[in-house]
């Protein structure tokens, strides 16, 4: 073998070693190996089973939210400064997508407008203050596009989080959570071997905002009554929440502001109350507790509402100061339901609903059932295929069988070191890479047989196959890698798993099949007599 | 061994009869579209509910539908899965319940479709013994769960970790085998489990104690709201379109930009064609189909770019040869080699499609039409299209020649 087969050959080898390395990893026995071959070749939903729910994060509540927050500030704001104003009130334009969060303050004196707008400059800087045609004394507050943008992405971002604890909560293994679609705040969660998807998607689903809240007055059995009693209109500091008491709803005045929220939460637990019924305990962070024992033991003998997701679960008289913790009971909950909530209130409060779009479970029985047919048909293929290169190439055979071989070996290595997720469109992409792969070789040896039959010497004729056909591979190759780039780059899920393996596939391809099969061919012509023919 | 030595056939003087059969086909293709009004798209493009099930028995189609019935749920679709248990040769029994997208948005949970459907299912093959869990709708983890809480083995004494390890890998093997193909999914007796890894008489009396073997199990449930499935319709065709681009520019970059367009028309034609072959069968275009068609514009592409590549050496090496002889012998050329990777190709995709099950059958079928459809557009459509444009150029009085590599 001369040096500069040798050469080759050597970095054939490690690619080879590299290769297997990378698969197999270092076992010390029969059940590492397994274990790291299960490990490291990842199987999409469809092959293995398990939940994909696609959900869309409603992040207009998050902007929602701010701007009644901002509604508010300005009021008190434009108080303490005493400007003067008739009305202040959302008027957002919900027609335009997105919608456009705008703020109508009416009735400000010609001479303070320049107060306010000085006030809004400083203290609300994600808004402008623009005038209303026609209405000198109005003034509107909209919200900034790039503010609102921020806000929208800050929701998807918090969601994601959230959801991704509560996935990890439930201890799933291997969860998949990730932005999906092209900028619909859309997500997608794919959750191997979950087979439940009612109480995976509650969990999911739940806002989870917890506020302890002290009771005003209540409970009264209809809206109208508590309103009644408080001559129609609440106080400004207060809000109407409802509740359920002993299966009958009912209504409580509350403070709007809370006491402690899910946020001052280090901590959840199921556990149970002194009747043996499920509860759920939970922990304040130093802050929380703080302004909790303050709370608490100033109002013993009052009311404190325990309120989730804007309804009241129950509303216990204080009988003492409370400082860290607390028991969230009477909440009719089962084994299974206090465990859930302990869960979501420990991940924290969604800042947004979401709602699901679509959702998909592969029972496991299916997914092997495709995994089977899958593999035994692909391998009838394959050696279908590769019996026939030997029986009609001979020789030569065995070098596009080595290339077909190593082309599938790289691929696999390149998807486990990637962590690419093997689904059934990712096998139409392998099938495709194998088709052309075989092609590469067919090229080549036939351009070679074409030279032989031109009377070429073998030497010269496999340079010049090689050569000739290296030219038409490179451009099946990149045009096909570049639609498969456009594939990847605008296409999601399933059509990204299709371009991931088949440009894998392509590039190990133009390796196999131009370079280590050459490498193969110069070897056995190196040992060849001279003057005897090539098998091809 | 070999089957061709270069053949001398006159491609461009009988392109014609090919090109009438493409154009019958492609209108029969249309036609048909039209007459079904559209194609018919899958749940993952049309949005709706579809809930598979496997059951030990022939299934009691009427009954599932009678029950529906009772629980609100009409118009629905119920029909028997061939070939599911294909290789295993095991049972199959299996039905596929649809819903459509109309019947399941009344309600605003997208997943009430699917939730009535296990509802009815139970209702009629039974709940089972009360505080049992159904042994063949479990997942791997409920069984552990299961195991785990009994401890059966008496596990508990040496920790929790090794106790819940020994327990997950019970329960795998057992859920393993109840989904190999001689059980196919249902398992009909306890009993049946001896001789699976790790299992013991205690494991089984366990097993026997928490769970009940029902008579169905549902394999596979897909809800589709209707935003994914248009916006999937979209992004599928959008994308396609994108990458035909990329390919156009690639190859009037490499070639010319005739051989670009004569490539993206080709490999359209027999996108059309096969989205026709669908049509008359009414076969579904699912998602692995669109996989599929991506493939064979892959597969098309390269195929016709391998003749090109053939056509620019030999007008690099005699430049003034009468253009469409050029063609013939550069089709004639490559044609070993068009028919060796065509048969392996369709080798492989016919392998695929007789033994690959019901979840890629719609694929391996777009593959096999493709495969000959793309193969022969290479040489009847794309190379026309060149020919036929290069004659137009000559006629006009100026002098084509492609440009050197």
């Amino acid at each position: 073998m001369d040096t500069k087969i040798r050469g080759r050959a050597i970095v054939i080898l490690v690619v080879v070693l590299g290769c297997i390395l990378g698969i197999t990893g270092f076992p010390k026995n029969v059940q590492e190996l397994k274990d790291n071959l299960h490990n490291r070749i990842h199987l999409g939903l469809d092959l293995r089973g398990g939940m994909n729910l696609i959900l869309q994060v409603q992040v207009e509540d998050a902007v929602n939210i701010t701007c009644d927050e901002a509604l508010d500030r300005l009021q008190e704001e434009m108080k303490a400064k005493s400007i003067p104003f008739a009305d202040v009130e959302p008027d957002n334009d919900k027609t335009s997508s997105p919608p456009v969060h705008r703020i109508l303050v009416k009735g400000v004196p010609q001479d303070r407008v320049g107060d306010l707008q000085s006030m809004v400059s400083d203290l609300f800087s994600d808004w402008d203050l623009v005038r209303v045609p026609g209405d000198e004394s109005s003034r509107l507050l909209i919200l900034k596009t790039s503010s609102a943008i921020m806000l929208r992405n800050q929701a998807l971002e918090q969601s994601m989080d959230t959801i991704r604890r509560r996935v990890d909560a439930l201890g799933v293994t291997e969860p998949t959570i990730a932005e999906y679609g092209q900028g619909d705040y859309e997500l997608v969660v794919q959750l191997p071997g979950v087979d439940d998807p009612s109480r995976v998607k509650d969990i999911m689903q739940r806002t989870a905002l917890l506020e302890l809240k002290l009771v005003k007055d209540g409970p009264y059995s209809s809206r109208e009554a508590a309103l009644a009693e408080h001559g129609g209109v609440l106080p400004p500091d207060s809000e109407l929440v409802s509740g359920s008491e002993n299966g009958k709803d009912s209504w409580y005045v509350l403070n709007r502001v809370a006491a402690v929220t899910g946020r001052d939460l280090t901590g959840a637990d199921p556990s149970h109350d002194s009747s043996g019924q499920p509860s759920v305990q939970f922990t304040l962070n130093r802050d929380g507790a703080e302004r909790f024992g303050r709370v608490t033991g100033a109002n013993i003998g009052k009311y404190l509402a325990i309120v989730l997701d804007n309804r009241v679960v129950e509303a216990p008289v204080i009988h003492g100061q409370i400082n860290e913790s607390g028991v969230i009971e009477g909440g009719n909950f089962t084994p299974e339901s206090a465990q859930d909530l302990a869960l979501v209130l420990k991940s924290g409060a969604l800042p947004a609903s979401i709602n699901f779009l679509s959702e998909e479970t592969v029972g496991p029985s299916l997914g092997a059932d495709s995994i089977r047919h899958g593999v035994v048909a692909s391998i009838v293929g394959l050696l279908a295929v590769m019996g026939f290169m030997l029986v009609y190439y001979r020789g030569a055979g065995i070098n596009a069988d080595v290339a077909l071989a190593l082309n599938l070996l790289i691929l696999i290595a390149m998807m486990a070191w990637i962590e690419g997720v093997l689904t059934l469109p990712g096998i139409a992409g392998v099938i495709l890479t194998v088709g052309m792969g075989v092609d590469s070789n067919v090229l080549i040896f036939e351009r070679i047989r074409e030279e032989l039959r031109l009377g070429k010497a073998v030497g010269a004729a496999v340079a010049v196959g090689f050569e000739q056909a290296f030219r038409t591979i490179i451009d099946t190759h990149v045009t096909t890698v570049a639609s498969a780039a456009i594939l990847f780059a605008f296409g999601t899920g399933p059509i990204k798993g299709f371009a991931v393996t088949l440009t894998i596939g392509l590039v190990a391809n133009l390796f196999t099949s131009v370079f280590v099969s050459r490498v193969i061919f110069d070897y056995v012509l190196s040992r060849r007599e001279k003057g005897a023919a090539l098998s091809i | 061994m070999e089957f061709f030595h270069e053949p001398k056939i006159d491609w461009m003087e009988i392109k014609w009869y090919f090109i009438s059969i493409s154009i019958a086909l492609i209108l029969t293709g249309i036609i048909s579209i039209v007459v079904h009004r559209g194609l018919v798209y899958g749940i993952d493009f049309r949005g709706g509910t579809i809930v598979n099930v496997n059951f030990s028995q022939p299934p009691k189609v009427d009954a599932i539908r009678h029950e529906l019935d009772s629980l609100g749920l009409h118009n629905e679709t119920i029909q028997g899965v061939e070939g599911t248990q294909g290789l295993g040769g095991g049972k199959s029994n299996a039905v596929m319940i649809g819903l459509d997208l109309k019947t399941t948005t009344s309600s605003a949970s997208l997943d009430a479709g699917r939730e009535t459907i296990i509802k009815a299912l139970s209702g009629l093959y039974g709940n089972g013994p009360q505080g049992k869990t159904d042994f063949n709708n479990a997942s791997p983890q409920t069984v552990a769960e299961q195991l785990l809480a009994d401890d059966p083995l008496g596990m508990s004494i040496k920790g929790l970790d090794t106790a819940t390890k020994t327990y997950q890998d019970i329960a795998g093997a057992v859920v393993n085998f109840r989904n190999a193909p001689a059980q196919g999914g249902l398992l009909e007796d306890f009993n049946s489990l001896r001789g699976v890894q790790g299992v013991t008489p205690a494991i089984i009396s366990a097993l026997e104690k928490d769970f009940y073997l029902s008579s169905y199990a549902v394999t596979n449930t897909k809800v589709v709201g209707p935003k994914v499935g248009s916006d999937l319709r979209r992004q599928a065709l959008y994308v396609t379109l994108a990458g035909l681009g990329a390919m156009l520019i690639y190859i009037w970059f490499r070639f010319e930009l005739i051989y670009g367009v004569a490539a993206v028309v080709a490999t359209f034609h027999d996108v059309i064609i096969t989205l026709g072959f669908f049509s008359l069968l009414n076969k579904e275009i699912s998602l692995t189909v669109i996989a599929a068609l991506l493939t064979l514009v892959g597969y098309s592409m390269n195929d016709t770019i391998v003749v090109f590549d053939r056509i620019r050496e030999n007008v690099q090496a005699t430049k003034r040869a009468n253009f469409p002889k050029l063609v013939d012998h550069s089709i004639n050329q490559t044609l070993s080699r068009t028919i060796l990777t065509s048969g392996l190709t369709f080798l492989a995709v016919m392998s695929l499609f007789l033994f690959g099950g019901e979840v890629i059958h719609g694929f391996a079928f777009a593959l096999v039409v493709g495969v000959i459809v793309g193969t022969y557009s290479s040489i009847f459509i794309a190379s026309p299209i060149v020919v036929y444009f290069n004659q137009r150029l000559a006629r006009e009085g100026m002098s084509s020649r492609v440009k050197a590599a």
